[in-house]
């Protein structure tokens, strides 16, 4: 009982990492219905910006909660910057010509930040000393003691707080609404007086920053990241979103928290090798009994 | 107001328009009949800034047009309610209304606006916060014209407001366009096959042919020229 709660609170922090990044992917998907597979990159641009801002403030001795609100905002900014300059170059230029060409030019792009990060930061993996330790116990008086961290609190909280305002955003604000009705139709939204290239913009820029997020809170878990994080975790989160629905925002964070949880439970109890099939194989089954996803929205209403 | 001249619009090598020329005055109610496969839908589009005219002119309060973004044009005071509707299903009514007050400096005057539509048309706001999609086809026709009007426009142009609505709608419909243009001094600009209905309306109107406007009058004059009588209205309203 206590090893599986152990496992639960594990899962459920890494489950909020993928629900952060999957978000990226299922507005991306929902305003253009193009897979953006630079987006994994993104996150690992993310990361390496929280990381390098790490170390720099741990040089100037700030108080921690400062360190990580200023990395916070600063791998936000720097990411999302990323992100806007990725739709700009690789996307909209092709925007009106056939389906695939977004696609393969999101493969490329891909690449392109890949050997970017590998050439300017080096192909070694990056480790950085523990900044938040220490954390609660529970159970103490049974053989196996169940610890939450305070990192874990760290992670779950700021998952909780950013996708509530990410909720109002999207259903409470004209933003919101009109990237709702760009998902819809983007040539009547441009009827309305709205400038739908800015919309897209702004997806992007939401998209990378929530995905910077969940990069910084990567290096804080793990202590150690290297160019090449984004493409497994850009495609496990991606498998969030295709199970949680592709295009729907709950399903995306409901995509991650469960692939987090498989994730970590099939570690735990079958096998830690084969620890990143387990997600894929579950896929496969879920997409056999529910083709949209779990809160996917059938495209009846296609007017 | 609005002066279109020798427009050609293309979708890809197939020619749409072929030189259209065209005033719509302030104030007016200028109807274009024609159809199907006219080019009705595309002028309206080509003036929106949706398809880009190839040659010739489109001027609206002595600025030229053709070749600026749609949003922009929208924000100018041109707004157009397209054919087929094209509400969006899954966004409430009030959502709806909310996205067209979005070039009316971002919905600062939007209570009191939102309250004329409803004046306007009473049974949106029965349905304010029903999803789009689950209304009626004269209710969403309604709603896209409501939407439209949230905007403020100057011109308002109508692509087939009757299309699949019931003749009891249609009459209400056609009555609503009447009061916007006399009470809300909005210019229209309107495309119907509904031929009759859209001459006895309109002040002027004109004829388009193969993406070629071959007749243009008052209304009562097009509503008594044999030709048009032979092609749009004895039983041909439909052809
Ligand atoms: N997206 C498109 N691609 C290629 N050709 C098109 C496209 N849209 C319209 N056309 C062609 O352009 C011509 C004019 O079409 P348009 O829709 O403007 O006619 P319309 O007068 O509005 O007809 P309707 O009364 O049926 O709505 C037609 O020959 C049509 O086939
Ligand atoms: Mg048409």
């Amino acid at each position: 009982m206590e090893y599986f709660i152990q496992q639960l609170v594990n899962g459920i922090t890494l489950g909020s990492i993928y629900g952060l990044i999957a978000i990226g992917y299922t507005m991306v998907y929902g305003i253009i219905g193009m897979i953006n597979f630079a987006h994994g990159d993104i996150f690992m641009i993310g990361a390496f910006v929280a990381l390098i801002s790490f170390i720099i403030f741990g040089l100037t001795g700030v108080a921690l909660p400062i360190i990580l609100l200023l990395v916070l905002l600063i791998a936000m900014l720097f990411t999302a910057c990323y992100g806007w300059t990725v739709e700009k170059l690789a996307y909209k230029p092709l925007r009106g010509s056939f389906r695939l060409a977004p696609l393969i030019s999101a493969l490329g792009m891909s690449i392109v930040l890949q050997n970017y990060v590998q050439v300017a930061q080096g192909a070694r993996v990056k480790p950085m000393q523990p900044l938040i330790s220490g954390g609660l116990e529970f159970f103490n008086n049974s053989d196996f003691i169940v610890t939450v961290s305070y990192l874990q609190i760290f992670i779950v909280i700021l998952t909780i707080i950013l996708m509530g305002i990410f909720t109002y955003l999207i259903t409470k604000t004209d933003l919101g609404r009109a990237q709702r009705a760009c998902e819809q139709d983007r040539t009547m939204t441009a009827l309305l007086g709205i400038n739908v290239d800015r919309t897209i913009s702004i997806t992007f820029i939401i998209g990378s920053s929530l995905a910077s997020v969940a990069g910084m809170m990567f290096v804080l878990y793990y202590g150690v990241i290297d160019f090449y994080i984004g493409f497994l975790a850009g495609i496990k989160a991606f498998t969030a979103a295709v199970l949680g629905g592709i295009g729907s925002l709950p399903g995306a964070m409901l995509g991650g928290l469960l692939i987090g949880l498989i994730e970590t439970f099939w570690a735990g109890y079958v096998s830690l090798e084969y620890k990143d099939v387990a997600a894929f194989s579950v896929l496969i089954v879920v997409l056999i009994f529910f083709p949209t996803g779990f809160l996917g929205k059938p495209d009846i209403e296609k007017v | 107001m609005l002066k279109i001249s020798n427009v050609e619009t293309f979708y890809g090598k197939i020619q749409a328009l072929r030189g259209v020329d065209l005033d719509v005055n302030d104030g007016e109610i200028v109807s274009l009949i024609g159809s199907n496969g006219a080019g009705k839908s595309t002028l309206l589009m080509t003036i929106s800034g949706v398809n880009k005219a190839k040659r010739g002119n489109i001027v609206f309060n002595g600025e030229n047009i053709e070749n600026k973004q749609p949003h922009k044009i929208v924000d100018m005071g041109i707004c157009q309610v397209p054919e087929g509707r094209r509400i969006f299903s899954r966004l409430t009514v009030e959502e709806n209304l909310r996205l067209g007050a979005h070039a009316n400096e971002k919905g600062k005057y939007f209570e009191n606006d939102i309250k004329e539509v409803y004046d306007l048309f009473p049974v949106l706001s029965d349905r304010k916060t029903q999803r789009g999609g689950t209304l009626s086809g004269g209710e969403q026709q309604m709603l896209a014209i409501g939407r439209a009007l949230m905007s403020k426009p100057k011109v308002l142009l109508l692509d087939e407001p009757s299309l699949g609505i019931a003749p009891k709608l249609v009459n209400q419909i056609f009555v609503s366009i009447k009061n916007i243009n006399k009470e809300k001094n909005v210019t229209i600009f309107l495309v119907e096959q509904n031929a009759k209905k859209a001459l006895e309306l309109a002040d002027r109107a004109y004829v388009l042919v193969n993406g070629k406007v071959t007749i243009k009058g008052s209304g009562q004059e097009l509503l008594k020229n044999k030709d048009i009588q032979a092609a749009y209205l004895e039983g041909g309203a439909k052809n």
